[in-house]
C-alpha cells in the first residue's frame, strides 16, 4: 500500500490562491479525514491529489513517485464522488467494470474484481439494475464498488455520505470502516461532518482558508485542540469559551477574569507565558460538573436558561455573568430553567489560548 | 403530493371549466372536428366544394395513381431521410465541439442559431438566389478558373431536391445543436471526472456514455425535425416553387395545390389523411413514449 | 408549433445556457476564491465552467475543433453575408455575378425601393404594407395565444378540473396534425361565422395553431411553482380569477417572456396561415416577399429582392439577437416554431 506525501503544495483557482504551501503526510494503509467548513479547501485538495486539479506549485508524491503531473488514471487512486457520478444508461455491474474493459484488463480478472467487490457491498442481486432503479444507499454502495475493483492502493472519498439521510449515513460509516479493515488501502475522505471525521479517521487534519491547522488523532485534536478554530469547530455543543488573563499568585499560576479564578498550575504549556498574558480559557461541556461536587474545586453559579433533552443525556444552558455556557448533565439531577445553580469546572482537560495568536499555550 | 388536496366547491369547479372553453374548443372543433371532417371529405367525391356523398376508397385509389403524388412522397423520403439525417450528424457534432470549452462559445452559439431565427420563406429565397446558375455560386467557380464547373443543381431535375436539403440544414442544425448542447451540459460534471479516474479516452466518452445518455434529446431532435419534414411547404415554394417541372413537388405543397387551384378537395383530403396516418404513426408514439419514460422517471 | 416534452421547463439545475448543477463541495469549477486567510465563499452554484480552471495546450485535437467549428461558422454566416452584400449593390455589378464580392458602390436604394415600390402583385407599394400587417398580425395574435395559454396551464396544473387531462391529451396530439388537414375545413367554418379572410380570422387562427405549445409552456411553468402557494390563496379565500391575476400572473414574468419570443417569431415568420386565411389587405410580410420575389415578370432585380427579404427577417433576427439566452430557453423548454 502506499503513503502520499504532500510537499509545499500550492493551488490557484480564477486567479486566487485557495491552497499554499501545503503539507500533508499520509502513512501506508491510513485512513485521513480531512475536516473542514465549506470553502476551505477541503476538496480542492482531494481533487488536486486525484490530478483533476492542476496545482501551481510544490509535489504531490504517491508510494514515494512524483505524481504531481501525472494523469488521474496512472496515480493508481480512486475517487467516489458525492453525487456518486454513476453512468445511467449502464447497469451496476457494467458501471462497476467499464473502465477496467477499456484498459483492457482480461475478462476472468474483471469478473473476479467486479464479483468481489459486488460480495463486500452486498451489490450481488443489483448488478443487473440501472442506477435509476437504485436507493440513495445502494447507489454510494456501487460508487464505491466501482472504487475498489480498480484495487488502488490510494481511495479518496469526497463527502460521500452527504446525499443520505441519517440513518442510512450511520450504516454506511459503519461499512466504510470495516471495508478499510478489510482492504488496508490508503484512504483519504473528505467531510464537513465532525462525527464522520471523529469516527473514521486514524488521524484527521482541520483544514480552514487552505490551511491545515491541525494533523492529529481524533482523541488529540478534541481533548487538545491546537488552536480556538479547531477548538471551537469540533465538539457538539461546541467548547465553552471564557475569556481572561492569567496571573501569578504565590507561586501558582491562575486564569482570572472578573467572574471566576481557576487554578492552572498543572496546565501542560506548551508555550511561554507571561503574567498579565490574555488569553481565552476553553472547557468543553462534559467537562462542567453541576452540583456541589466534591467541594475541592471552586464553586461557581449560573443562572439555568435552557434544558434540552438528549435521551441519553441533558444539555444545559446557563447564563453565567452575560455568557451563555453549555454543561452536560448524565444523571437525574434536577434542574429547573430559570434558577441558579452551582457548578464547577474540572481543570484536568481544559484548554488555554493565547487571546492575540489564538495558539494552544 | 403529499399534502390534501382542498375540497373544491362545485362553484368553482364550473369556474375552471368555462376558463378551459377555449381550450375545449379547439381540442374538439378544430382538431377532432377537423380530422373527422376531412376523413369525411375523403370518403366523398368532393371537387371544388365538399359533396356528402360516399365513394369508399376511390379518391385514396385515385391518389396512388397520381404521377405527381407518389413523386412527392418519393421526393419527402428523400428529403426526409437526407435532412434529418444531416441535422442531427452536424447538429452533434456543433454541440460536441461546442463543449469542450471554447473561446468566444456565445458568439459561435449565436452564430448557428440564427437562421433558425428566420423563416423558411427567407431560407429559400436566399438559397435560390445563391443557387441561381447564372449569377450564384456556379458563376463564382467559373469565374475562379473552373470554367466547366457546374451547380445548377436548382434547375436540374434529378438535383434540386438535393439543394432543398441545402438550404433547411443550413436552418435547422442551429437548433438540433441547441438541444443537443442543453441535454449535454445536463450531464453531470461529475461523470466526465469519473471517466477520467477510469482513463477512459475522451471520444470514448462520448461514444459511450454521452450519447446514450442524450438518448432523450435526440429522440425530441428527431421528432422536431420528423414533423417538419412533413410540414415543408413555406421553403419549397419559396425556393422552388416545386419545379422545375414538378421535380421537387413535396406532399404538403401537392395538397396545398389540389385544394385551392385545382379544385380537388377530395383528392386533397385523402393526401392529408395520408400524410396524418405518417405523422401519427412514427412521431405521436415516440412523443407519448417519451414524457411517459421522462414522468415516471421522475417520480421513481 | 410543436411541443416536446411534457417535464417541466427546464430541469432545476441545468439549461442550454450552460448553468451547471451545483455542487456542495467546494470543487474547481465553482470556487470564487477570495485572497489566502479569508474564508472561501462558494458559490459553485451559479458559475458557468470557468475558463481559467485549466490553461488547455494546444494539441492538434483541439485546432481540429477549431477548425471545425471556425468552418461550420462561415458557412452558416455565407448567407446572411450573400444577403447584405447583394442587397448593398447596384444591379450593374449584380450582373458581374460576383456573389461574394463587396459591392463598389454600395447603396441603399434596392432598400428604399423594396421598402416603398416594389411589386407585391397587382400594387406596386413595396413591402412597407406588408410589414404593418404583419405588426397588425403579430400583435393580437401573440397577446390572445399567451393569454389563452397562460389561463389553459393555470387551470390544468392547479384546478384539474376532471377530464381537462384529456383535453390536454388531445391538444398535445393537435400539435403533431399538419396543418393542411385542418386547414379546408377551417376555412369552411370561418367562411361560416363571417371571419374568412379578415384580420380577426387569422388572429383567431393563429390562436388555435399555437395553444397547444402555449399551453404546454405554462403548465409545466406554473408545475414547477408550489402546490402550497396556490393553496394559501385558497385558504385566503381567492377564488378562479383573483388567485390568476393576482397571484399567478405578476409571477409569470419569466415565462411569458419566453412565450412571446416564440410567438412573435413563430407567427411572424409564419407563411402558410397568413397566405391562406389573411385577406388581401392584411397579407403578412413573408407572403409579400414570396409575391416580390417569385411573381414578377420582367427583370428581376435580385437586389430588391434580398433587401426585402432582410426587411422582412429583421423583427425576428433582431428579436433574436436581443433575447439570445431566453430564445434557447424556448427552445429547450419545448416551444418551438414551426
Amino acid at each position: 500500500m502506499s503513503n502520499v506525501a504532500i510537499r509545499n503544495l500550492s493551488i490557484q483557482l480564477g486567479g486566487n490562491t485557495v491552497i499554499e504551501s501545503l503539507d500533508l503526510d499520509v502513512k501506508a494503509g491510513e485512513f485521513v479525514v480531512l475536516l473542514g467548513p465549506s470553502g476551505c479547501g477541503k476538496s480542492t485538495l482531494l481533487h488536486s491529489i486525484a490530478g483533476l486539479i492542476d496545482s501551481s506549485g510544490g509535489q504531490i508524491e504517491i508510494s514515494g513517485e512524483d505524481m504531481t503531473w501525472a494523469d488521474p488514471k496512472d496515480r493508481g487512486i480512486a475517487l467516489v464522488f458525492q453525487s456518486y457520478a454513476l453512468y445511467p444508461t449502464m447497469n451496476v455491474e457494467r458501471n462497476m467494470s467499464f473502465g477496467l474493459r477499456i484498459n483492457g484488463t482480461p475478462k476472468h480478472e474483471i469478473g473476479r474484481r467486479v464479483a468481489r467487490a459486488a460480495d463486500m457491498l452486498q451489490l450481488g442481486p443489483l448488478l443487473k439494475r440501472k442506477p435509476a432503479s437504485l436507493s440513495g444507499g445502494q447507489r454510494q454502495r456501487v460508487a464505491i464498488g466501482r472504487a475498489i475493483v480498480r484495487e488502488a492502493e490510494v481511495m479518496l472519498f469526497d463527502e460521500p455520505l452527504s446525499n443520505l439521510d441519517t440513518k442510512l449515513r450511520t450504516e454506511l460509516r459503519r461499512e466504510l470502516k470495516q471495508l478499510h479493515r478489510q482492504l488496508g488501502a490508503t484512504m483519504i475522505y473528505v467531510t464537513h461532518d465532525q462525527v464522520e471525521a471523529m469516527t473514521l479517521a486514524q488521524r484527521i487534519a482541520v483544514m480552514k482558508a487552505g490551511v491545515v491547522q491541525q494533523f492529529d488523532t481524533p482523541e488529540n485534536i478534541y481533548n487538545r485542540p491546537a488552536n480556538l478554530f479547531v477548538a471551537s469547530f469540533l465538539g457538539s455543543p461546541g467548547m465553552n469559551l471564557f475569556r481572561g488573563w492569567l496571573e501569578e499568585r504565590a507561586g501558582r499560576i491562575e486564569f482570572r477574569n472578573e467572574h471566576l479564578c481557576l487554578d492552572v498550575m498543572h496546565y501542560p504549556f506548551k508555550l511561554p507565558v507571561s503574567p498579565g498574558q490574555q488569553c481565552v480559557l476553553g472547557v468543553r461541556p462534559e467537562c462542567i460538573e453541576t452540583g456541589r461536587g466534591d467541594g475541592s474545586d471552586k464553586l461557581l453559579y449560573a443562572h439555568v436558561s435552557l434544558v434540552e433533552a438528549m435521551g441519553a443525556h441533558r444539555v444545559l444552558w446557563m447564563d453565567f455573568f452575560g455568557t451563555q455556557i453549555a454543561g452536560i448533565v448524565q444523571d437525574q439531577q434536577s434542574v429547573e430553567v430559570d434558577h441558579p445553580v452551582a457548578f464547577t469546572i474540572r481543570t484536568q482537560r481544559i484548554s488555554l489560548f493565547d487571546a492575540d495568536t489564538e495558539q494552544r499555550l | 403530493m403529499t399534502t390534501p388536496a382542498i375540497a373544491r366547491p362545485r362553484r368553482l369547479q364550473l369556474v375552471a371549466y368555462f376558463a378551459l372553453l377555449p381550450m375545449a374548443a379547439t381540442a374538439l372543433f378544430a382538431y377532432l372536428g377537423t380530422i373527422f371532417w376531412s376523413a369525411r371529405i375523403s370518403f366523398s367525391g368532393s371537387r371544388t366544394f365538399p359533396s356528402y356523398d360516399f365513394v369508399g376508397l376511390a379518391q385514396y385509389v385515385r391518389l396512388f395513381d397520381n404521377e405527381r403524388w407518389l413523386l412527392s412522397l418519393q421526393n419527402v423520403f428523400v428529403y426526409g431521410a437526407l435532412f434529418i439525417v444531416a441535422t442531427l450528424v452536424i447538429g452533434f457534432l456543433l454541440a460536441v465541439f461546442i463543449d469542450q470549452k471554447v473561446m468566444a462559445e456565445g458568439m459561435l452559439r449565436t452564430v448557428f442559431l440564427y437562421p433558425y431565427a428566420m423563416s423558411f420563406v427567407a431560407t429559400g429565397l436566399i438559397w435560390q438566389w445563391i443557387l441561381n446558375p447564372e449569377l450564384g455560386i456556379q458563376n463564382v467557380l467559373h469565374k475562379l478558373g473552373f470554367a466547366g464547373a457546374r451547380f445548377d443543381w436548382i434547375v436540374d431535375q434529378d438535383m434540386v431536391i438535393y439543394t432543398l436539403v441545402i438550404a433547411t440544414v443550413w436552418q435547422a442544425s442551429g437548433l438540433v445543436m441547441a438541444l443537443l448542447l442543453s441535454g449535454l451540459r445536463g450531464i453531470d460534471e461529475e461523470i466526465w471526472k469519473a471517466a477520467r479516474i477510469d482513463g477512459i479516452p475522451r471520444w470514448r466518452v462520448y461514444v459511450s456514455i454521452v450519447l446514450p445518455m442524450l438518448g432523450p434529446s435526440l429522440s425530441t431532435a428527431f421528432v422536431l425535425l420528423f414533423v417538419m419534414v412533413v410540414k415543408a411547404y413555406d421553403a419549397v415554394v419559396a425556393m422552388t416553387q416545386g419545379g422545375p417541372g414538378t421535380a421537387s413537388e413535396v406532399p404538403a405543397k401537392f395538397i396545398m395545390d389540389y385544394l385551392f387551384n385545382r379544385a380537388n378537395v377530395g383528392l386533397a383530403s385523402a393526401a392529408s389523411m395520408v400524410l396524418l396516418a405518417t405523422v401519427l404513426a412514427i412521431a405521436a408514439p415516440l412523443y407519448f413514449v417519451r414524457s411517459r419514460a421522462a414522468r415516471s422517471g421522475r417520480e421513481s | 408549433m410543436l411541443p416536446l416534452t411534457e417535464e417541466t421547463d427546464e430541469a432545476p439545475r441545468a439549461s442550454a445556457d450552460g448553468v451547471r448543477s451545483a455542487a456542495v463541495s467546494d470543487t474547481a469549477n465553482g470556487v470564487r476564491a477570495a485572497p489566502v486567510g479569508t474564508p472561501l465563499a462558494v458559490s459553485a452554484l451559479r458559475s458557468a465552467r470557468s475558463p481559467a480552471r485549466r490553461s488547455l495546450a494546444w494539441t492538434p485535437a483541439r485546432l481540429g475543433v477549431y477548425g471545425f467549428l471556425l468552418t461550420a461558422a462561415l458557412f452558416f454566416l455565407l448567407p446572411l453575408y450573400v444577403m447584405l452584400v447583394t442587397s448593398l449593390k447596384p444591379m450593374e455589378e449584380i450582373h458581374l455575378g460576383t456573389l461574394f464580392a463587396l459591392p463598389l458602390h454600395a447603396t441603399f436604394e434596392p432598400w428604399r425601393q423594396a421598402w416603398q415600390s416594389a411589386c407585391t402583385g397587382l400594387e406596386c407599394n413595396g413591402i412597407r404594407a406588408g410589414f404593418w400587417n404583419s405588426v397588425a398580425i403579430v400583435v393580437p395574435s401573440t397577446v390572445l395565444s399567451i393569454l389563452v395559454g397562460a389561463v389553459n396551464g393555470y387551470a390544468l396544473s392547479f384546478w384539474r378540473p376532471r377530464g381537462a387531462g384529456l383535453l390536454f391529451g388531445i391538444l398535445m396530439l393537435g400539435a403533431f396534425i399538419p396543418a393542411q388537414v385542418m386547414i379546408y375545413p377551417l376555412v369552411r367554418a370561418l367562411a361560416f361565422i363571417h371571419l374568412f379572410s379578415s384580420l380577426p380570422g387569422i388572429v383567431l387562427i393563429h390562436t388555435v395553431f399555437g395553444m397547444p405549445v402555449m399551453t404546454l409552456l405554462f403548465r409545466n411553468y406554473y408545475a414547477s411553482l408550489p402546490m402550497e402557494l396556490f393553496k394559501a390563496a385558497r385558504i385566503d379565500g381567492g377564488g378562479f380569477w383573483r388567485i390568476f391575476v393576482e397571484l399567478m400572473l405578476p409571477m409569470s414574468t419569466p415565462v411569458i417572456v419566453v412565450a412571446a419570443i416564440m410567438q412573435i417569431t413563430g407567427i411572424w415568420n409564419d407563411f402558410l396561415l397568413g397566405l391562406v386565411f389573411a385577406d388581401a389587405d392584411h397579407l403578412p410580410m413573408t407572403v409579400q416577399l414570396n409575391n416580390i420575389i417569385n411573381t414578377t415578370t420582367g427583370e428581376r432585380l435580385y437586389n430588391v429582392n434580398m433587401a426585402a427579404t432582410i426587411l422582412t427577417s429583421m423583427v425576428p433576427l433582431t428579436l433574436y439577437f436581443i433575447s439570445g439566452r431566453w430564445f434557447v430557453r424556448g427552445i429547450a423548454s419545448g416551444a418551438v416554431k414551426g
